[in-house]
């Protein structure tokens, strides 16, 4: 794992000292909001419906049991004894006091940790793929490049009053975990025709009020040129990006109104036009950052194990959960372990301080001490040995984190909402909550698949409703909740952006309606496709017959 | 009618503007204004800054309760999260 060196430890420290005089002065009176505001939002502390919010990045979603034990020592101390895991890889605490957050910063600092370029028109928290490192599809481990791109992009003077927000992700996989088409940059390693390894740099893809699918403008991009190439993405941005109006200030806008091609050429141009050897790392530098992502002391084993297939046999919810919850890693006799934090009725991406100290231990004894956050909300132990399966299945359980249910109709995303969102329509959370409860036969859910929902509270999107296989977006009406539904969208490697069906639905309609949509579905599904693919053959026309058949 | 609604400033919790021109949490105790002295009531709670984050005026009913198109916000506001009835002021079983 990436250790901070002194130059980052010092930065964030400098940091924090800052800011600790910043809430004194706000807290005296010498400061008033407006101007303390900017300064508050730039150390990750918002201000929601019942209290400040802090948001502390997890960069690529890698995090070390010391840290985890941080975060709940955090919660426990200084919060309400939770935290939020994010869409963004993220982690949110609902409940600090301003005066209590510079020694919330300074214990994150102890674990390496910060809660800087969480907010503001600034490159924020880079992800990646919660399987890197350990995924068995992979090219090669994404994370040092991510970690060279967070380097790069921490306090860049240049880019830090861009135009807007600017989110990059990367992943290494044919299958992408970690939607890069919906980043304002998303870069894909992979593998060309000569076996050489490079990017394909995708460009304006993004959700929010006006969602689009990203452009690739460049096919293949040499790994050592990472760094050039985004600076020239960013200045073309930094210049071009509107800044006269919010809406129309991301680099979607730019790029889909000058068009992919044109927008590819500008950055061609400026890219040649640029000294690379200023910006692009030198190989030594790279190798160093890519030796902190060294894979761990793997033990050689074969690849099956026999007391797990004995264990399987004898236990079927064990048998249940690694079906659902187990993934492939590349190394033999070693599996990936998905922790759902979705349990049902629950609220997707909560987790107690207690809880997160059992998987800091699990991860320490059965996963070489690494846990990684998703977008999706849950959380990974990225390094199991087959032969272990069985004792960090039973320490969750103890835990209530064993939830069988990744990637399954209950495994829901939902933005915070008007729970906690001073932004929001609409609440999410209930929907979430009571689609799993109606859905909640482990069976039934099962026999349905893969089927992602995705709830965003009003338009912004950060429950990514245009990319769910089914989409729910709060709209306020008259100060009523109501909540549109998009079907077929996705965010993996075959993204696309849902269609709308039908006008809006009050709540309880909302949970019908995905029942109905769910039935059709199980009527017309062929063989063992998914969702999404019944979806694409049959269109949106039986859906909505489903739909106001009932209405 | 209107209530000046704020954040509280060290920990961000909602308080509301009573007769007295102090803060309190419990929104039937707010101050109800009409017209322009609600605007007022804002401006000079506005100059608090010591003391609160943010204010701002919030449409009550003549009994104190939340009314018009932020009903459900300020009803989410004055109680606390409805997925977590453990927190916020309706954990005190007010
Ligand atoms: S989508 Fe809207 S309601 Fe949900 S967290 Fe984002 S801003 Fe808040």
């Amino acid at each position: 794992m990436y250790r901070y060196d002194e130059f980052d430890a010092t930065l964030v420290a400098e940091r924090v000292a800052q800011f600790r005089g910043q809430v004194a002065r706000r807290l005296s009176g010498e400061l008033t909001e407006d101007e303390f505001k900017p300064l508050r939002l730039m150390n990750g502390l918002y201000l929601q419906l019942h209290a400040y919010m802090l948001r502390v990045a997890i960069p690529y979603g890698t995090l070390s049991s010391k840290q985890m034990r941080k975060l709940a020592f955090i919660a426990r101390r200084y919060d309400k004894g939770y935290g939020h895991f994010t869409t963004r890889q993220n982690i949110q605490y609902n409940w600090p006091a301003l005066a209590d957050t510079p020694d919330i910063l300074d214990a994150l600092a102890e674990a390496e940790m910060h809660a800087i370029q969480t907010s503001g028109n600034c490159i924020r928290n880079v992800t990646s793929d919660q399987y890197a490192g350990a995924a068995a599809d992979e090219v090669e481990d994404p994370r040092p490049y991510a970690e060279m791109i967070r380097q790069w992009s921490t306090f860049h003077p240049e880019f830090s009053f861009l135009p807007r927000k600017f989110k990059i992700a990367v992943t290494a996989s044919d299958h992408d975990r970690a939607a890069v088409k919906v980043h304002d940059i998303g870069l894909r390693l992979y593998r060309n025709d000569k076996g050489e390894a490079g990017f394909e740099v995708i460009v304006g893809g993004g959700l929010g009020r006006t969602p689009y699918v990203g452009h690739a403008i460049r096919k293949f991009l040499p790994k050592e040129h990472l760094l050039s190439y985004l600076e020239a993405i960013l200045r073309v941005y930094n210049l071009q990006g509107r800044r006269d109006n919010i809406y129309k200030a991301r680099i979607k806008i730019l790029v889909n109104a000058e068009g992919a091609d044109n927008f590819a050429a500008m950055v061609e141009k400026e890219w040649a036009a640029m000294k690379k050897t200023d910006i692009d790392l030198p190989r030594e530098e790279i190798e160093r950052i890519g030796a902190y992502f060294a894979p761990p002391a793997f033990e050689t084993l074969p690849e099956e194990s026999a007391s797990l297939e004995e264990q399987r046999r004898r236990d079927p919810d064990f048998a249940r959960w690694l079906r659902t919850n187990m993934a492939a890693h590349k190394t033999p006799g070693y599996a990936i372990v998905n922790v759902s934090l979705k349990p049902v009725g629950g609220v997707p991406g909560d987790i107690s301080d207690g809880q997160m100290e059992a998987l800091a231990d699990l991860a320490e004894d059965y996963s070489f001490d690494e846990i990684r956050a998703t977008h999706e909300q849950n959380l990974v132990l990225p390094h199991v040995r087959k032969d272990d399966l069985c004792a960090v299945w039973s320490g969750l359980k103890r835990a209530d984190l064993a939830t069988p249910n990744i990637g399954l109709v209950s495994d829901i995303i939902a933005c915070p909402g008007l729970d906690y969102c001073t932004l929001a329509n609409t609440r999410s959370i209930p929907i979430a909550q009571r689609i799993s409860e109606r859905f909640a036969d482990l069976g039934d859910q099962e026999s349905l698949g893969e089927l992602k929902i995705k709830i965003s509270g009003c338009i912004n999107a950060c429950g990514h409703h245009h990319v769910g296989h089914i989409g729910i977006l709060g709209v306020d009406k008259k100060g009523e909740e109501f909540y549109q539904i998009t079907l077929g969208g996705s965010g993996a490697e075959d993204a696309s952006l849902g269609d709308i069906v039908g006008r809006g639905l009050s709540a309880d309609a909302t949970i019908d309606a995905v029942e109905k949509i769910v039935a059709c579905y199980r009527a017309n599904r062929q063989d063992n496709e998914r969702f999404l693919d019944a979806y694409r053959r049959l269109g949106a026309e039986p859906f909505k017959e489903a739909l106001y058949e009932a209405a | 009618m209107k209530a000046v609604t704020a954040n509280r400033l060290d920990d961000g919790a909602v308080v509301y503007l009573d007769e007295s021109g102090q803060w309190t949490a419990e929104l039937a105790l707010a101050a109800r204004y009409e017209g322009d002295d609600a605007e007022a009531a804002l401006a000079d709670a506005k100059r608090r800054a010591t003391e609160i984050a943010d204010g701002y005026l919030i449409e009550v009913t003549e009994t104190g309760a939340p009314a018009g198109r932020t009903t459900l916000r300020e009803t989410i506001r004055a109680a606390g999260p409805t997925v977590r009835e453990d927190l916020g002021y309706q954990a005190a079983g007010r």
